[in-house]
């Protein structure tokens, strides 16, 4: 029973990183209707952001800590806006095909710029922020994973305030429902556009943070599989919903967990495209989607 | 106030509007009718700035503004209740209006407006922290109408307000539309396929034909015109 319990902090702080990355896929979705694939190597550059600042920084220390993520957030914001605005901008009249083939291409890029900055080597994370274990009848319970689990909270917190009460959150709503309505509005759709990539991206990066400093060894490949996984947590939650990428991430992330620890655990990878094309074929939405006419 | 001078617009291989000049003076209602895919939208969306014309000027206030994004033009003081009226069906109605009011920084001048679109649309107050989405046709239409005014506008340009709407509210919603221009003077281009009431509401009228404009003349003088009276007044 506590061997369980413990699978489910673990994999509930292993879900709250991935709800970090599937908001930003939901997130980009709900305004332009494409999947940005390179957004799992954002998340990668936000744990080397964190490398880099925390070996400057240097020490454990709560401020340090928070400092260092606070970094990766506003590195990687701005690294999404740039990639919005030099390779999707200019491809926004053409069709989501060439857009999504891009997105791949940038996702590349990132890959190998990373390898080349930062080595092909696993590189070991600077422990920026304190941890310990402790007992709670029985459970033993590591300080990273509530760490994990309650920085996501505070983050999904702020998140959900900026998206429902902000002006710039109601207008993100706008122009996800109908850019040119919101245009009406003299809402620069443009700038929404880049906010929307800022803020996806800086959840990636928090997310990255968080990665490597539950599993501390950061390589430039190290988003491809955590992303994959976010991708179909956004799927299986409704891609567009917010709520529902948080909830995909966090659900995917203790099945998978529990799949890892039982004698199945040969599946483990294999579990969230099971759970992918499960839900396309029944409940094609997702869990908190609705359908929608597509429009021609 | 608006002058539209030999404005050209395409999709494509297709052009929808052959060359068409016209003009709105400061305070009037003027009308442009004509049959569906005469052009009438694509005139209103070339002029808000939602789709470029390929040649042709449009003139604002005597300031260019044919190559300006829409919402550019918005700063300028033009709003455009769009064909459909597009409201934000996944916000409330209040959202809906505070985003109306997007540009606007000034909260005293927000609520100022909020109390003058209430009083204008009473119902949208009942209805204010509903999902937009959940309106009926006309309430959209009042919603839409609404948060246009939220921005506070000199010019307002309405796309076809009568389009789906049960006949009792489309009587009251042009009343509103009347009242909103004895007001506050605001000038009023309107577009209508119930060419009968918006003849009857407006100062002078245009008659657009497959991207062409065929006549032009005060809205009585069209009423009792033979060829409007057979094409689009049923007689």
């Amino acid at each position: 029973m506590s061997e369980f319990i413990q699978q489910i902090i673990n994999g509930l702080s292993v879900g709250a990183m991935y709800a970090l990355i599937a908001i930003g896929y939901t997130l980009v979705y709900g305004v332009l209707r494409f999947i940005n694939f390179a957004h799992s190597d954002v998340f990668m550059v936000g744990s080397f952001v964190g490398f880099y600042s925390g070996k400057v920084l240097g020490g454990t220390s709560w401020a340090g800590g928070l400092g260092v993520m606070a970094a990766s957030m506003v590195g990687c914001a701005l690294l999404g806006i740039l990639i919005e605005r030099l390779a999707y901008k200019p491809l926004r009249s053409r069709s989501k095909l060439t857009v999504l083939i891009t997105a791949i291409g940038v996702s590349m890029l990132l890959q190998n710029v990373g390898q080349l900055v930062f080595g092909t080597n696993p590189q070991p994370f600077p422990d920026t922020l304190p941890a310990t274990t402790f007992q709670v009848g029985g459970v033993v319970v590591s300080s990273k994973d509530l760490v994990v689990l309650g920085f996501t909270l505070c983050l999904l917190g702020a998140l959900e305030y900026i998206v429902l009460k902000t002006k710039v959150g109601t207008a993100m709503r706008a122009v996800a429902f109908n850019p040119q309505a919101a245009s009406l509005m003299g809402i620069n759709i443009d700038w929404i556009i880049s906010f929307t990539f800022g803020l996806g991206s800086a959840l990636a990066a928090a997310g990255g943070f968080l990665w490597a400093y539950k599993f501390p060894r950061i390589e430039p490949f190290m988003g491809v599989a955590p992303g994959l996984t976010a991708f179909v947590a956004a799927v299986l939650g409704g891609i567009g919903n917010i709520t529902g990428a948080a909830l995909g991430g966090l659900l995917l992330g203790v099945i998978e967990t529990l799949v890892k620890g039982s004698r199945w655990s040969t599946w483990t990878e294999a579990i969230a495209f099971v759970l992918l094309i499960l839900i396309l074929l029944f409940k094609p939405a997702g869990l908190l989607g609705r359908v929608q006419a597509e429009k021609v | 106030m608006l002058e539209v001078v030999d404005l050209k617009v395409g999709y494509g291989a297709i052009e929808a509007l052959h060359g068409i000049s016209f003009s709105v003076k400061q305070g009037e209602i003027v009308t442009l009718i004509g049959a569906n895919g005469a052009g009438k939208s694509t005139t209103l969306r070339a002029v808000s700035g939602l789709i470029r014309a390929r040649s042709g000027q449009v003139m604002f206030h005597g300031r260019p503004i044919t190559s300006m994004p829409a919402h550019e033009i918005v700063k300028l003081g033009m709003a455009h209740v769009p064909e459909g009226r597009m409201v934000f069906a996944n916000l409330t109605v209040m959202e809906n209006l505070q985003m109306g009011a997007y540009l606007q920084k000034d909260k005293a001048v927000i609520a100022r407006e909020l109390e003058y679109v209430f009083s204008v649309f009473p119902r949208l107050k009942e209805r204010e922290k509903q999902i937009s989405g959940t309106l009926s046709g006309g309430e959209q239409q009042m919603l839409a109408i609404g948060r246009a005014l939220m921005s506070k506008p000199r010019f307002l340009m309405l796309d076809e307000p009568s389009l789906g709407i049960a006949p009792l509210l489309v009587k009251s919603i042009f009343e509103q539309i009347v009242k909103i221009n004895r007001d506050h003077g605001l000038t009023i281009l309107l577009v209508e396929q119930n060419a009968n009431l918006a003849l009857r509401v407006s100062a002078r009228g245009y008659v657009l034909e497959t991207g062409k404009i065929t006549l032009s003349d005060n809205s009585a003088a069209l009423l009792a015109n033979p060829k409007v009276r057979s094409a689009y007044l049923g007689g």
